[in-house]
């Protein structure tokens, strides 16, 4: 589904954003991506919908090679990877029904069917009655669920969230994870950065690590069940995190867990 | 969709949208009344043409024999395709017909005073001037009249009115657009953060560019639709003084029809120039 392959990102002759990044995120998955501020992430995430271009390597989203896609092709790119954005991106001065619509309007779908589209997603994302609301008259985690809304809105094959409980208390934090894994229930691949170590904690799902514009760590946490099990002394040795190759991912191989 | 976001567009600027407007009034205003009298001049020159070439006035003491020998004359050349006596009665008649709305010019004047007269038309423009020095040899001939120098000076003076019309609307049609460009550029430089949002979640170009597109196209719409109808008000209200003053040249009535084809014209043309102005500064700013 995501393919990085060897990617590095300079600007000028500095030292590299990122480097000799490889990762695979199949069809259906839900991985995080975690490091300090100035990590790459959000740089990761912009490489996806083609915001920035690799200085080398390659990337594959689906079946699209993004350094040979036409320049044309980029709005249907970014119609099939949802993206929540760190700073959310909300037009201020258009309501909450009129934000998610905009992207439904822009494929030339009419007023009338976006308007229906939008109310139908905001009902999803817990937000019904809030659709001539403007984005300022939210609180935080109304605001978050509104980028998700409008992310959603083509039903993409990915949603990249970068940092969507950045500014949350945990509670909403939670709510708002919650809510990716749902979508992510229904088939959809959830790419998801983030500094909440409790998040990480919680759920068992993949986290690449990522320092100083490298991956240090792609590991595959195991289940809470197997969690549980811990007296077992083959549990405990399975306890550890998986670690994947790295290696093995450059060279195409899939999630070795 | 795109309607409501020029609409917004507007309404959030709207002094920028008045000067836009005003500038894009005031070229095509120019632009209608230059075109008016383009249109006037070409119908002024028509009636000369129509005219005799050569008109031949004689003196008192010519009689009718003499004109007669003289018409002869001409014709014998074979270089007149018509000629046509003008008595003195007939000439009064006329006079009283172009001056029928003045009562003191009609009193005054009587068939004495009027010279009787011939109207030449020449097969071919070059030989008038043969047939000129034919008539001045006579010595009953008081004045020749060449419709040629009186065409001529027109067309000159029609020339001259042109060029500076296309002059003054060069001027105004470059300064109306780089005030679009301009106008249409802050506002694109003021969005950038909504244009970069769109870009990401998917707008392709031209559903950005569209609005922007769009709003120099209004303007182009209602600069010409105030610019062309105070114009033809204008002119419409002049019309009754310059009939007065055109006393004969038979370039009255101008019909409306052509004044709204000329308005519909120049509607088409003005959003046009609206479109292309906003393109620039999308080009320039859009990038």
């Amino acid at each position: 589904m995501i393919v990085f392959e060897n990617v590095t990102k300079k600007y000028g002759e500095s030292i590299p954003v990122l480097e000799k990044i490889n990762f695979l995120i199949d069809k259906g998955a839900f991985v995080y991506l975690v490091g300090p501020t100035g990590s790459g992430k959000t740089t990761i995430f912009r490489m996806i919908i083609r915001d920035v271009t690799p200085t080398e390597g390659s990337i594959m989203i689906g079946e699209w090679d993004l350094a040979a896609l036409a320049k044309s092709k980029l709005p249907h790119l970014r119609r099939k990877v949802g993206v929540v954005f760190q700073d959310l991106k909300l037009l201020m001065d258009r309501t909450v029904a009129e934000n998610v619509m905009l992207p439904l309007l822009m494929s030339g779908i009419n007023e009338k069917e976006a308007r229906e589209k939008a109310e139908e997603i905001l009902i999803s994302v817990g937000l019904e009655g809030n659709s001539d609301k403007f984005p300022l008259q939210l609180s935080g985690g109304e605001r978050q669920r509104v980028a998700i809304a409008r992310a959603l809105v083509f039903d993409p094959d990915v949603i990249l969230a970068d940092e969507p409980t950045g500014n949350l208390d945990n509670a909403t934090s939670f709510q708002i994870l919650d809510l990716l894994k749902s979508i992510n229930k229904r088939g959809t691949t959830v790419f998801m950065a983030t500094h909440n170590d409790r998040i990480i904690e919680k759920f068992d799902d993949r986290v690449i690590v990522l320092e100083k514009g490298k991956i240090v760590e792609d590991k595959k946490k195991k289940s809470t069940a197997e969690k549980n099990d811990k007296k077992s002394p083959s549990s405990q040795k399975e306890d550890k995190s998986e670690k994947i190759s790295l290696e093995k991912l450059a060279q195409g191989e899939k999630d070795a867990s | 969709m795109h309607l409501s976001t020029v609409a917004k567009y507007i309404r959030r600027s709207p002094y920028q949208a008045i000067s836009a407007g005003l500038i894009m009034s005031l070229t095509f205003f120019a632009i209608t009344v230059f075109a008016i009298l383009t249109i006037l001049s070409i119908r002024f020159i028509s009636y000369f043409e129509s005219r005799p070439q050569l008109t031949v006035f004689f003196k008192d003491s010519a009689t009718r024999a003499d004109i007669d020998l003289l018409q002869k004359k001409l014709e014998s050349t074979g270089k007149t395709s018509s000629i046509n006596y003008v008595s003195k009665e007939e000439a009064l008649k006329i006079y009283k017909e172009q001056n029928k709305s003045d009562p003191i010019l009609l009193d005054l004047v009587t068939s004495d005073i009027l010279p009787s007269s011939i109207e030449v038309q020449a097969l071919q423009a070059q030989d008038l001037s043969s047939l000129a020095i034919i008539v001045k040899d006579s010595d009953k001939v008081e004045e020749v009249v060449f419709q040629k120098d009186i065409i001529d000076t027109l067309v000159s003076w029609t020339n001259a009115l042109r060029r500076v019309g296309l002059a003054v609307i060069a001027i105004l049609v470059t300064v109306s657009i780089l005030m679009i460009v301009t106008i249409i550029g802050i506002k694109i430089t003021l969005r950038r953060d909504e244009i970069e949002i769109m870009k990401l979640i998917g707008a392709t170009n031209w559903f950005i560019r569209a609005p922007f597109l769009m709003e120099g196209a209004f303007y182009g719409l209602v600069g010409s639709l105030l610019g062309g109808v105070i114009a033809i008000g204008i002119f419409y209200s002049l019309v009754p003084s310059l009939e007065s003053f055109l006393q004969g040249v038979a370039i009255f009535p101008l019909s409306p029809l052509i004044l709204l084809e000329l308005l519909l014209i120049e509607i088409i043309i003005a959003c046009t120039l609206g479109a292309f102005a906003s393109y620039l500064a999308v080009l320039r700013y859009l990038k």
